[in-house]
């Protein structure tokens, strides 16, 4: 990898290498369309780069210019990015379901010129609020369906500017390759917005070689090769996805595929089969929550081998992460549960050819991730930030202890600060936030990159995350516990899919909980249990009940000091479009603390009964009023 | 020259006049809605039109030939497709089989050229794959391709009627009541749909729709139709202004009842 990278060091020079390495004998990149699999190889990959660059270019875009890029996974999506920075621009990405504002915001304070969107509904979305954007003089699409009656003169067909590419080559031959050779190791690649927990997201500049030595030293202890298929689902707004199907795919030449639509994800996966898999803990739940449920619905010979299977899986992965070699029994055992039940099971989730999968982005529960090391599929934790290029630590080949998030990565130096804060140093600490200087000198303070979490080493120099130091709560006695711990606990239960834990100042804690809807919906269907809609189905006292056993299970998992003591269920799911989660659907604290003050001054209060009256905002920006009582349950 | 003409038509089952003189044009590239009150004949019209039913009297022209008499079949060779008030679709098969089959028209091989799957049959079944599959992006039913149509929610099965009724390549679509028994976005969804076949595919759209909101709003024309007879015709503002329509969609009652003895 290294040689690679000392001979092509950005990610325009590590294109036209692939595409002269394979030319058109390797498939670069898939998207299903039409119900077939489209295929580009490396060279058509290299060429529409090229042209759109070109025509970029044409269209005025100057060395420095950045470009915002918006929509779902497609192949345009990283085709764009590159060709921005072949053209010596910077690109940056903007969450697909980011709202009117947040498009807004981002799109004004990273000074973009060019917006590249989708579809329709993206460039509404910037049309909508054009008049606020006066920097941004062209918007491209890739999909030009239902713009037929669009008019402006500054929106383009992504086919039309390869065209005015095309065109430009004419006039002037080996224009790109120039400009592809003046790219530097040390220019700023990409912008990354982080979500953020608070506030207004913040740029996090990114140069080549940050992004790359990241890559490069991932590949050391966790290595991909070019044989290796890889499904890109999520935002490629978001670190991860960009350190996966953009640093990695180029440096090792991976076939990165791309689902038909958002719905069809899980089938395509399936289809495809993937090698290498890297997704946030949400992805890893749904999964879990979805066998669940399942295997409760199948016939009672298939319930009984895999309640039969899942112990047997759980007492294998144990015996390997404690490092012991497996009796000859278990091994016989776990091979006959392998057949039996865990082939299946991977088959049908798509992850029966995976070879090495990651979790990374927040905390994965580790009762979620023993049951996939229990299936078989080699799954790691991974830890890091968008400020370091993704990547700081990971379980190593053999090495797996499923509290910890590994070890650092080659290059990386990871130490604790006097208060518990990780701190990290590599070269793939970012520039600085754009425009942003107060944060940067905050986050980059003595030179070390710091990441808010609070954490420890183990003995045999595992890391373990506890939670983000502003999280960690204490308890009037005196007692400190992770809300998120508990949450994660709460989170495997298949009925429970989102919960917040409470209790910072306070003598016990408590937990506002959101049913799982498709899964506890169901549960009351089998027992024909009538509901209308969310909040109704959540006010039910069969459904609270149902919610108090799953908690009394946790409960016994824990210290007796933080178990929890008070409950209740949400009228509503927690939403990205209310700001109550990030776009990577993290739990946003402090606002829903603020947000839901009085239920919870209430429920500490002593009431038993909380009568709510709010105002539920639409995706459309329709209103409707809830009026609901929520019931608190002790336990 | 309108690319259908209903010429005075009138139909009556036994006693019962379901349709008395009605007569329109829906001028090519345009979204046309038939509206009235239950019973008012629309359905009865797209049966004449799509040659279930033979008018007693009239006739109707398509691209200036007569098609009033025909046997159903030729119908949809000609180019008018339709769907139907209360789902026609094969509910055992998939929804790509269901397509596949709309476009039997268009296949030509015969049965054991077909069984076999060679040469020119094969040819022939890519292509027509293609043209569904044009469909199945268009109306975004992609998640759904392969799953038989009976399990899929009925806001779905409609849309998948639409497909089906498109797969034939239509010049003239026929849609009895498209929306109903939708929820609020479903509609916007279907609405939607609509405009852009009309728009992108410039297929000519007739349309009986009860939902008057969504009427006003995607069609050009509009005629109003009660008991078997055109009460108003014209462009959605004037429609809803007239005095008639008002008078059958408020449904007055002394003369809902004056026009029952009337019969």
């Amino acid at each position: 990898m290294k040689e690679v990278l000392a001979r092509f060091d950005t990610f325009p020079k590590l294109l036209a290498h692939n595409a002269e390495r394979f030319g058109n004998r390797k498939v670069a990149m898939r998207e299903k369309e039409f119900g077939i699999w489209q295929e580009f190889t490396w060279k058509e990959y290299h060429d529409h780069v090229k042209y759109f660059s070109l025509g970029l270019v044409s269209l005025g875009l100057a060395p420095g210019d950045k470009v915002a890029i918006i929509g779902d996974n497609r192949p345009e999506w990283v085709w764009a990015e590159v060709a921005a920075q072949a053209a010596g621009a910077v690109p940056l990405g903007l969450y697909q379901d980011s709202t009117l504002k947040e498009v807004g915001y981002v799109i004004d304070h990273s000074d973009s010129t060019f917006v590249v969107a989708e579809d329709q509904e993206q460039v509404d979305k910037i049309l909508d609020m054009k008049e606020q954007l006066p920097k941004v003089r062209y918007i491209v699409y890739t999909d030009p369906r239902g713009m037929r009656s669009y008019k402006e003169p500054f929106l383009l067909d992504f086919k039309e500017v390869e065209n005015f590419g095309r065109e430009l080559e004419q006039r002037e031959p080996e224009l790109y390759e120039k400009k592809v050779a003046a790219s530097k190791l040390e220019d700023l690649a990409l912008i990354c917005y982080t979500s953020g927990t608070t506030g207004f997201p913040k740029g996090a500049m990114l140069s080549f070689r940050n992004l790359l030595t990241m890559a490069a030293n991932l590949m050391e202890v966790d290595p991909k090769g070019e044989k290796d298929e890889f499904v890109s689902f999520l935002p490629l707004a978001w670190i991860g996805e960009q350190m996966m199907c953009l640093s990695s795919a180029l440096l090792t030449g991976f076939t990165v595929n791309f689902p038909e639509k958002p719905e069809t994800v899980q089938e395509n996966i399936r289809e495809v089969g993937p090698t290498i898999m890297f997704s946030p803990p949400r992805i890893w739940e749904n999964m879990t929550s979805t066998v669940q449920v399942k295997v409760m619905d199948a016939s009672r010979l298939k319930r009984a081998m895999y309640n039969w299977a899942v112990p047997v899986g759980y007492e294998y992965a144990d015996t390997i992460f404690r490092k012991r070699t497996p009796s000859f029994g278990l091994l016989l055992r776990h091979r006959l549960a392998y057949y039996l039940v865990f082939r299946a099971l991977k088959d049908r989730l798509g992850l029966l050819r995976i070879r090495t999968a990651s979790t990374g982005g927040a905390a994965l529960g580790p009762d979620v991730f023993k049951f996939f090391n229990a299936m078989g599929v080699n799954l790691k934790q991974i830890y890091g930030q968008t400020e370091i290029s993704g990547i700081s630590c990971i379980h190593r080949e053999g090495d797996i202890n499923f509290d910890s998030v590994g070890k650092p990565i080659p290059e990386t130096e990871v130490t604790l600060s006097e208060t518990g804060e990780i701190l990290s140093r590599s070269p793939s600490v970012f520039l600085g936030y754009y425009k942003n200087p107060e944060e940067t000198e905050k986050t980059l303070a003595g030179g070390w990159l710091h990441s808010g979490d609070a954490g420890y080493f183990t003995e045999d120099g595992h890391l373990i995350v506890i939670d983000r130091v502003k999280d960690v709560m204490h308890l009037n006695d005196g007692t400190r516990f992770s809300p998120q711990f508990i949450e994660n606990k709460l989170k495997f239960s298949p009925y429970i899919k989102e919960c917040v834990c409470l209790g910072n100042e306070r003598d016990f804690i408590a937990s506002m909980i959101c049913i799982d809807y498709p899964n506890v919906g169901k549960w009351a269907e089998n027992r024909r249990i009538n509901y209308t809609t969310y909040t109704d189905l959540a006010g039910k006292p069969e459904v609270v009940d149902l919610i108090a056993k799953e908690i009394a299970k946790v409960n016994e998992t824990l210290p007796a000091t933080t178990r929890i003591r008070k409950f209740l269920l949400l009228y509503k799911e927690l939403d990205a479009d209310d700001d109550e989660l990030t776009r990577t659907r993290k739990v946003r604290r402090a606002f829903v603390g603020d947000r839901y003050k009085h239920v919870i001054e209430e429920m500490y209060a002593g009431q038993t009964a909380i009568p709510i009256d709010a105002v539920i905002k639409y995706q459309d920006g329709k209103t409707s009023n809830i009026k609901t009582t929520l019931v608190v349950k002790d336990m | 020259m309108p690319l259908l003409r209903i010429d005075e038509i009138h139909l009556s089952f036994g006693g019962v006049k379901a349709i008395n003189g009605f007569s329109t044009g829906v001028e090519k590239g345009k979204i046309h809605a038939i509206i009235g009150p239950n019973g008012a004949g629309k359905t009865s019209i797209f049966n004449c039109i799509s040659c279930v039913y033979k008018p007693q009297q009239g006739a109707i022209y398509f691209e200036g030939s007569k098609i009033t008499g025909m046997h159903p079949d030729r119908i949809a060779r000609l180019g008018i497709a339709r769907t139907f008030q209360n789902i026609a679709l094969f509910h055992h098969m998939t929804v790509l089989d269901n397509l596949m089959l709309g476009r039997h028209l268009f296949l030509k091989r015969g049965f054991f050229a077909g069984g076999i799957y060679l040469g020119p049959a094969r040819t022939e079944e890519i292509e027509n794959r293609k043209a569904v599959e044009d469909i199945v992006d268009f109306l975004e039913i992609e998640n759904i391709r392969k799953k038989p149509v009976g399990t899929l929610a009925y806001g779905l099965r409609k849309r998948v009627e639409l497909a089906r009724a498109l797969s034939l390549k239509p010049k003239l679509l026929l849609l009895d009541e498209p929306m109903a028994g939708m929820n609020l976005e479903e509609k916007e969804d279907m609405a939607r749909f609509i405009l852009d076949i009309n728009e992108e595919w410039g297929v000519t759209i007739l349309l009986i729709e009860h939902d008057l909101g969504v009427v006003m709003d995607i069609s050009q024309r509009v005629s109003v139709l009660d008991f078997g007879v055109k009460i108003s015709e014209g462009v959605p503002a004037e429609v809803a202004k007239d005095p008639h329509v008002i008078r059958a969609y408020i449904g007055e009652e002394d003369d809902f009842l004056r026009k029952l003895e009337e019969r």
